[in-house]
């Protein structure tokens, strides 16, 4: 009775068997789909990475306006110099307003070897690019590239990264073999600090009012609302605000007027605390939704048993609920700061400098930062920018993959000593 | 049935149980009614509860029995929409009274939950921590030992007070809930089917600890399990839910009486086993 109600109700067994198959194969398809949007995925990445590797390799031919042997008769490299050779050079050859400019900075005879033939490779036999090629192009145009050298003079052929550790000391300069990215980094780093420092104390505090304490009135609901809707406003206008309330109504703040008489070249808002308070702004609501989520985490039952032997509100969250979430509040402002960090558009709006050889000193400064910078050299039109931009790009990854894997490591090590004992 | 009934008559007998009227009235509820925003969870219940007695709530599930037991230490403040008439008396004082703050009244009305939930913090620290924060001043590890002690978990943990709570056993972890409870001194314990999680061993281990822990304390149980409430507890109430889902209180009497003697036909229907 059994046996054939089975059967009518399920069909006879080749029947069964049938439809096995077809549901087996219709599983397989499916898996395939997403093996194949997952390497989709990954060959997209791979194609960024390579792409921008190819540029920072490769050859490049290039130029002396002076050739140094011209300089001291019967050598080929500014290695070959002696101290006093190389003094007598910068001495010699440099012009006296540049003379005068370099004195004042810091005395020839108190610069090192290395800052002299800096020094006198920047302003004295000023190499220039004529042409370069990237690390594919390198190895598949032989012919191109020979036929290049040919017609040259006076000019010639070296394989060259583009990233070194010139490129990370060097400050901005006008010809791309000696510009270098080190006011732009330290701006970025400065940006992220005032960012932090606005973001971080404010978002983790709205979190914990509006997952702890909040009722669940009209008002709050709303608000929960417009934080969300927040995180998805595009950065711009977020730059835009900067610019209104930063830049031009908070002037006398943001340029630090209000602490000095000295009216001082940034006497200015355009400066690093209405950059980081912008992003700091931009930031926020993911810091508080990211922190909520990891209140959410958190079990009731942990609250109800901090209750349960007389704690109050804020005791339990002190020791019981901020302990056990704080990995995942970390982590998740690690991830909204390296957002910050990338961010381009806010701070073109607000005034960021594009070219300053100054570093930043003080959260009244100018400042540039890596993606803008990044964003200033792949405009240029002349090739080997966009050689140092990539660079550039590479240095900005760098940075986010140490912030991140620092949130993880972070993260992995708070979650280790929560488990283990105390 | 005349098997069953005998043998919860023997062992009534075995546990020697005290006659309960001679005992003083520590909790009072007086018409207690509870909604969830709109949702009436439950009505009128009044009921009185004696000191050092273990009173158990039974009754089918959403019948409210455990949020009545909530709203004795005023756990039901943090459950969103909750509101609560009527009255309930410790020691003659409302406990809903403007002037009342509930943290107060949580250290001497305690709670152990359905699931074994310590801190994750160490075993020490779980004992210590409910103490340090009202003000406790005396010898932390002599809290600590007597606590344990008095929750039957001493001998098993000792040598590893510093482990974390979270790598014990579920019954050693509900055992220290329990420790960490008395750590703040209660006059009151109240269990919300504190051993529903629990494996049969483990859940006669609480037990046992129960019927010692009388001797000093009120408590007041929920539980699921009527061979549970007719073990230890000396009066049973008993809730059931009316059409509306709304739970009320629909017999209240000594453990003896309810389960051998039930005067409602539902409650008799509900200690056989017919429904629930």
């Amino acid at each position: 009775m059994n046996n054939m109600q089975t059967e009518s109700m399920f069909g006879t067994k080749a029947e069964s068997l049938l439809l096995m198959q077809k549901r087996a194969r219709l599983s397989i398809f499916w898996k395939v789909i997403f093996i194949f949007a997952t390497t989709v995925a990954v060959l997209f990445l791979l194609l960024l990475l390579v792409s921008v590797i190819d540029s920072i390799f490769g050859y490049a031919v290039i130029r002396n306006e002076v050739n140094i042997s011209e300089l001291i008769s019967g050598t080929s490299s500014l290695d070959e110099f002696s101290r006093s050779q190389l003094e007598e050079t910068a001495r010699n050859n440099l012009s006296s307003g540049i003379l005068r400019r370099v004195e004042y900075e810091k005395p020839i005879t108190e610069r090192s070897d290395r800052e002299l033939r800096a020094l006198i490779e920047q302003y004295i036999i000023k190499p220039s690019v004529l042409r370069s090629w990237g690390l594919w192009g390198s190895i598949t145009k032989q012919d191109e590239i020979g036929a290049f050298m040919a017609n040259q003079e006076d000019s010639y052929l070296i394989f060259k990264s583009w990233i070194t550790p010139d490129f990370l000391t060097n400050d901005q300069s006008a010809n791309p073999l000696n510009a270098g990215i080190r006011t732009a980094l330290l701006g970025s780093l400065w940006i992220i600090a005032i960012t932090f420092l606005l973001a971080f104390p404010i978002g983790v505090g709205s979190a914990i009012y509006l997952e702890e304490y909040a009722e669940d009135t009209k008002l709050n609901r709303m608000l929960q609302l417009n934080i969300f809707n927040l995180s998805a406003v595009p950065s711009i206008i977020y730059g835009l605000l900067g610019l209104a309330v930063f830049v031009r109504a908070m002037e006398g703040v943001t340029s630090g007027a209000f602490l000095t008489t000295v009216a001082d070249t940034t006497a200015n808002g355009r400066t690093i605390l209405s950059g980081g308070l912008t992003l700091g702004l931009l930031v926020l609501p993911i810091i508080i939704i990211n922190t909520q989520e990891a209140l959410k985490g958190v079990p009731d039952s942990l609250r109800m048993s901090s209750y349960g032997v007389g704690a109050t509100k804020w005791q339990t969250i002190w020791s019981q609920v901020l302990p056990v979430s704080f990995d995942r509040i970390l982590t998740g402002t690690i991830l909204a700061l390296s957002r910050a960090l990338g961010e381009t558009a806010p701070l073109v709006v607000i005034g960021a400098s594009t070219f300053i050889s100054v570093d930043p000193s003080s959260i009244f400064s100018k400042f540039t930062t890596l993606p803008i910078q990044i964003y200033q050299w792949s405009a240029r039109p002349q090739g080997s920018y966009r050689n140092i931009a990539a660079a550039a790009i590479i240095v900005l990854l760098i940075l986010l993959l140490v912030l991140n894997s620092g949130a993880i490591y972070l993260r992995d090590k708070l979650a280790k000593k929560k488990r283990m004992a105390a | 049935m005349k098997v069953m009934q005998a043998t919860e008559a023997e062992r009534f007998e075995f546990l020697g149980k005290a006659e309960p009227d001679t005992k003083q009235e520590i909790i009072t509820l007086e018409d207690v009614n509870i909604h969830y925003g709109s949702f009436h969870a439950v009505k009128d219940a009044s009921l009185p509860i004696y000191e050092k007695q273990v009173t158990a709530f039974i009754g089918p599930s959403g019948c409210g029995k455990s949020t009545v037991l909530r709203s004795i230490n005023r756990m039901n403040d943090m459950i969103r929409g909750a509101t609560i008439d009527g009255k309930v008396l410790f020691h003659g004082h409302d406990l809903y009274a403007k002037d009342v703050d509930p943290v107060l009244i949580r250290r001497s009305i305690g709670m152990v939950f359905q699931k074994p939930n310590p801190f994750p913090k160490s075993i020490y620290e779980n004992i210590t921590w409910g103490a340090k924060i009202n003000g406790f001043r005396g010898d932390y590890d002599e809290l600590v030992e007597t606590s344990l002690q008095k929750a039957a978990l001493w001998d098993e943990v000792k040598d590893k007070l510093k482990q974390n709570a979270l790598r014990l056993s579920g019954g050693q972890q509900q055992r220290l809930c329990i420790a960490r409870t008395l750590a703040v001194q209660p006059e009151v314990i109240l269990m919300d089917e504190p051993a529903s999680a629990l494996d049969p061993i483990a859940t006669g281990r609480i037990e046992e600890l129960i019927l010692e822990l009388k001797k000093y304390y009120t408590i007041v149980i929920v539980t699921h399990n009527m061979g549970q409430a007719s073990r230890v507890s000396d009066h049973t109430a008993f809730f059931m839910v009316d059409e509306k889902r709304t739970g009320y209180l629909e017999e209240y009497a000594p453990t003896e009486q309810l389960f051998l003697n039930p005067a409602h036909k539902k409650t008799e229907e509900y200690i056989s086993g017919k429904f629930g």
